[in-house]
């Protein structure tokens, strides 16, 4: 019978352990007969140091008990997932019966096969000008959204995952979310914006709210990926995995590496900052013979709007591009506030053109940004010098960067552009150039949709 | 026998061990190598996840070091970072990698033709070729004698034999095209020699400005989304490296599978032939082991050292050596040992400088004589783009050229955002007399001319945004146009663009020698009382900046033709200008 020892911030240290396994899940009875979960995170001759999920407030080291499950913490996965709310830890938590599993399935995953993957490049249509023109979503790509405290975060990741398509239909679609640490508003939000359009039919909830324990968080996102890995590759589904905030979720990850007294890394976030998160990122992605797909959007807020904060810089490290909100932009009243400069979606090249999107759409999205970062510029300028030093194209590219946040950016809510509209929306704006400024669209395109 | 289970981390008592030995761990048999010997517990570093395991756990040692596997069947194969074959890998588990899972590295059934290149009789002895296996339609395997054998040919057949059949008998040893080699081992050169040929890319700021010998050692830092793998993958699809070997260390799983996919539809520029068959990939993706990312390196290296020794010109690239640098980091954390810098270990600076010292031209050794050479280049992944950081000065310190990719130029769009104001190559001397022989008489001089521009313009600019352009004279201002030229028409290149990307030495000499003509005539006509703005109006510019996107085999003529068409619009100013 092992004997806990010690207690000390999430952590629980037990002796007398024998046969214990690295990485297990744990069972940790209250005298009360309330029970925790915990995973084994070091085992050293008798003990094993256990990493407590619920947390450690109210545990004691007389009457505890402690029951090693011989598995990992596991997620019991069916269709019947769909539609369901669970909690951070994958327990169900809508009064709804637990689903009876299909079957088992670690939450840590396994690393995909580098060879059986097969490259994302199938144009997703979020109806947003801003991702699909300019820094373009597609299946299988993990895209964060960095944002900042205050900023509509919530609500253009509800929008995209109200909207997203793909050009031609094709498999079932599903929505996976993991939420970490957000409050109850943020997740009613969702809850409501998903039940109002019916998308709840076709949803997954996984839920830690700031009240719930924080600890629980390093489990969220995984369950979430397990679930969304059932859907797409043994149900065939495209699903898309929401996971906000990822910031709350590195928090308590440094928590945990606090309380081992581990060699911090920057900013007190441990050293295998950038592993860890690299193991919940890659699970994106397509198949080689699946026809289904996951599709990431984590959502993080950057502390201080600072990019080069270890949680977005190493996201940013692992993602195929991202979405930047910001501050200026909202400020102007502009939704969705995405600074299409910063942002970039790097698998947007191989997603778009010809049979893919449309033609000019390469062209189109490579001149639109020449010439809004040219209009930012100029607007720079201006408040320098005056508006006295413009010349006449300076001002026209003024005229371009206002209307093109004005028109291009800000876009309602409820709205769902088709790529040809935004494609026709920029041929508009882009008139209000010379036709010889447009040095990034083959002669060809100019011809066929500027004199249109 | 297990006594702690740490993450890739376990202690275990294992009875006579040696520092290197290959040891298998727990009743999965997960891949492990000693570390650290205290006493009888050895540290064992664990390539697989170690989920399961627990203290009492079985620790078999083979008594053997990590080692990879040389011999026909590398060339266009994917490898893990301990070099299992991942299409093996995916036969044996599925698309989810397992654990424990033991494949052979290297094809044990296929049969290759082997032709002898020596007679039965011959006196042979380490690194001697003895016979050839054409591997793929783009490269021909020597075969060479292994290490630690040498004496009179006993027997040497021809035909078709797989990798464990014998092909020669040597002094009574039997010889097969298999050979195993330590994977932290460096093998060595007969004799190294300084670098004096280019390793060309086609890519024009690297070639033109800041160039890479065969033979040397690059690093490229940069932020994350500046275009490191961009880049990294330009040299792999355009070197004129005869193999590629391609660690994709702790990145992206997809941009292994966008190799895998890419490589083979591209055709290698010089001989037409699939890239890929001259292709060996090393993947370690960010969500494999981290205890595996580390060994990936060095895997590459002893993979691409082997060619080497057959007299290729080999090059090597790391994608991103920073994620090696902290698996170091998380393992030496692990070991509770002293941190340094950033909590990297102090062993941080030698480990990077031992790597890079494999790089190198020189003599092979054994016969025929022949020249190899492995050039290594290496991106860096610094925190928050910050290259002050432990990882890139420590490279800095050991490689030759250094491409710095700058967050504000890829902001720009500006691609490759190499840095020219921070850039450097040390190798522009060595070259300078090959580029000089084999492209033009003047090439290092307008190298020399179109960087000291570039420098001129970025304080110019700094003028400019203080007081406005007017404070210019006319001189300075043509600085500013010809820089924008440089800049555009000729340092950017795009990756994607099926002509852009690859420019041929002889392209970017034309290109650049025109605009740097385009400047020196300026000058001179700026003296007639011509303008800057008139100048600017010469129709024959905007052909310069189509040059880039002109087929290699168009652009000697149109090169001359806007030379001489240049010329007369000059001379048709200078008379506007007199006549007024
Ligand atoms: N030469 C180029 N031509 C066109 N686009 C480029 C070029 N280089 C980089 N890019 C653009 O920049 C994006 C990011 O480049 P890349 O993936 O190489 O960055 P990285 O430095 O490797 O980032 P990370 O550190 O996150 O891996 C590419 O997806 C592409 O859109
Ligand atoms: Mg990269």
């Amino acid at each position: 019978m092992s004997k806990a020892i010690e207690i000390y911030g999430p952590l629980l240290l037990v002796s007398e352990v024998s046969g214990a396994l690295y990485d297990e899940l744990v069972e940790v009875e209250l005298k009360n007969g309330d029970i925790r979960s915990g995973k084994v995170l070091e085992i050293k001759d008798d003990k094993a140091l256990i990493q407590i999920f619920e947390g450690t407030e109210g545990l004691d080291l007389k009457t505890i008990k402690t029951r090693f499950t011989g598995k990992g913490l596991e997620l019991g996965v069916s269709k019947d997932l769909l539609g369901r709310i669970f909690s951070g830890l994958g327990k169900p938590i809508d009064n709804a019966p637990d689903i009876i599993p299909e079957k088992k399935v670690d939450i840590n995953g396994s690393s995909i096969n580098p060879f059986s993957r097969n490259y994302p490049n199938d144009f997703i249509q979020t109806g947003i000008s801003t991702i699909d023109g300019l820094n373009t979503l597609t299946r299988g790509q993990k895209l964060p959204i960095f944002s900042g405290s205050g900023l509509p975060h919530s609500r253009l990741a509800a929008q995209i995952a109200r909207q997203a398509k793909v050009k031609g239909g094709g498999s079932d679609f599903a929505v996976v979310f993991g939420a970490m640490g957000i409050t109850f508003e943020d997740a009613e939000f969702f809850i409501r914006k998903f039940r109002e359009t019916g998308a709840i039919e076709n949803a997954v909830l996984f839920i830690n709210l700031a009240s719930d324990p924080a600890i629980e968080r390093i489990a969220t996102p995984r369950a979430a990926l397990t679930a969304a890995e059932y859907m797409a590759f043994d149900l065939n589904m495209h699903v898309l995995v929401i996971l906000t905030d990822m910031t709350n979720y590195c928090e308590s990850l440094r928590e945990v590496s606090a309380a081992r007294k581990e060699v911090p890394g920057r900013r007190g976030y441990p050293g295998y900052l950038y592993t860890d998160l690299a193991t919940i990122y890659e699970r994106a992605g397509r198949i080689k013979g699946k026809d289904g797909s996951i599709t990431l959007i984590p959502i993080l807020s950057m502390p201080d709007d600072d990019k080069t904060h270890p949680i977005p810089d190493l996201t940013g490290y692992i993602t195929e591009g991202q979405i930047i909100l910001d501050r200026a932009l909202e400020r102007k009243n502009i939704y969705p506030p995405i600074d299409p400069l910063p942002s970039l979606s790097r698998l947007r090249d191989k997603a778009i053109g010809k049979g893919k999107t449309r033609e000019d759409h390469p062209n189109v999205a490579n001149q639109l940004f020449a010439s809004y970062a040219r209009g930012r510029e100029v607007r720079e300028l201006m408040v320098i010098l005056g508006e006295a030093a413009l010349s006449d194209i300076d001002k026209k590219y003024l005229k371009f960067a206002d209307e093109f946040e004005d028109k291009f950016i800000r876009q309602d809510e409820m709205e769902d552009r088709s790529i040809e509209d935004t494609l026709n929306l920029s041929w508009e704006l882009l008139k209000i150039l010379p036709k010889d400024e447009l040095k990034r669209i083959k002669p060809e395109f100019i011809d066929k949709y500027y004199e249109a | 026998m297990i006594k702690k289970v740490a993450g890739p981390l376990v202690i275990a008592n294992i009875p006579d061990c040696k520092k290197g030995d290959l040891v298998k761990v727990g009743k999965l048999r997960l891949v492990g190598e000693v570390i650290e010997i205290r006493g009888d517990l050895a540290s064992i570093q664990v390539y697989e996840e170690t989920s399961g395991l627990k203290v009492g756990d079985p620790v078999q040692n083979t008594g053997m070091p990590l080692s990879v596997e040389l011999g026909p069947g590398l060339l266009s194969t994917m490898f893990d970072g301990i070099q299992r074959p991942l299409v093996e890998l995916e036969k044996a588990s599925g698309v989810f990698i397992a654990r424990g899972v033991e494949v052979p590295s290297l094809n044990r059934t296929k049969k290759w033709t082997f032709k002898p290149v020596k007679n039965k009789g011959d006196e042979v002895s380490v690194g001697d070729i003895i016979g050839e296996v054409e591997e793929t339609s783009l490269i021909v395997h020597k075969i060479m004698i292994p290490h630690g054998i040498s004496g009179k040919i006993e027997e040497i057949k021809s035909g078709s034999f797989t990798i464990e059949e014998t092909i020669a008998k040597i002094s009574g040893q039997e010889i097969t095209m298999l050979q195993k080699w330590p994977v932290r081992k460096s093998r060595s050169l007969k004799q190294k020699e300084s670098v004096s040929i280019p390793l060309t890319t086609g890519q024009r700021i690297i070639d033109t400005m800041f160039p890479l010998a065969k033979g040397g050692s690059a690093c490229v830092p940069g932020p994350f989304g500046a275009g490191k793998t961009v880049i990294q993958h330009q040299l792999a699809k355009w070197a004129d490296a005869d193999i590629i070997v391609f660690v994709g260390c702790g990145e992206r799983g997809n941009e292994m599978t966008d190799v895998l996919q890419e490589f083979p539809e591209l055709k290698d520029p010089r001989t037409g032939k699939p890239l890929l068959e001259r292709t060996i990939l090393i993947a370690n993706t960010s969500n494999m082991p981290i205890a595996a990312r580390e060994a990936s390196v060095y895997t590459g290296a002893a993979i691409a050292e082997y060619f080497r020794d057959m007299g290729y010109s080999v090059a090597l690239m790391a994608d991103s050596t920073s994620r090696w640098a902290e698996a170091l980091r998380e393992m030496s954390g692990r070991l509770e040992e002293m941190p340094g810098e950033e909590g990297y270990p102090a062993y941080l600076s030698s480990r990077l400088a031992d790597f890079y010292e494999r790089s190198g031209y020189g003599k092979c050794l054994g016969t025929p004589e022949r020249e190899g050479s492995l050039t290594i280049i290496g991106s860096v992944s610094p925190p928050g783009g910050d290259f002050s950081e432990p990882v890139v000065q420590n490279t800095l310190r050991v490689t030759k050229v250094f491409w710095g990719l700058d967050y504000a130029l890829a902001h720009k769009r500006h691609f490759p955002a190499i840095n020219w104001l921070q850039s450097y190559s040390l190798y522009v001397e060595n070259l300078s007399k090959y580029f000089k022989e084999n492209i033009g008489e003047d090439f290092p001089a307008i190298r020399e001319e179109a960087l000291r521009l570039l420098a001129k313009e970025a304080e110019l600019e700094e003028i400019v945004r203080l007081v406005g352009m007017e404070s210019l004279s006319q001189k300075e201002q043509l600085i500013l146009f010809v820089c924008k030229i440089i800049r555009e028409d000729f340092l950017y290149q795009s990756a994607f663009d099926p002509i852009d990307q690859f420019s041929s030495l002889k392209k970017q000499y034309n290109i650049l020698s025109l605009i740097m003509i385009l400047h020196k005539k300026s000058l001179e006509i700026l003296d007639f009382g011509v303008e800057v703005k008139d100048i600017q109006k010469i129709d024959t510019i905007s052909r310069i900046s189509k040059l880039k996107l002109t087929k290699e085999e168009e652009i000697p003529q149109e090169a001359e033709s806007i030379r001489q068409d240049m010329k007369n619009k000059m001379e048709n100013l200078i008379g506007r200008a007199n006549n007024e």
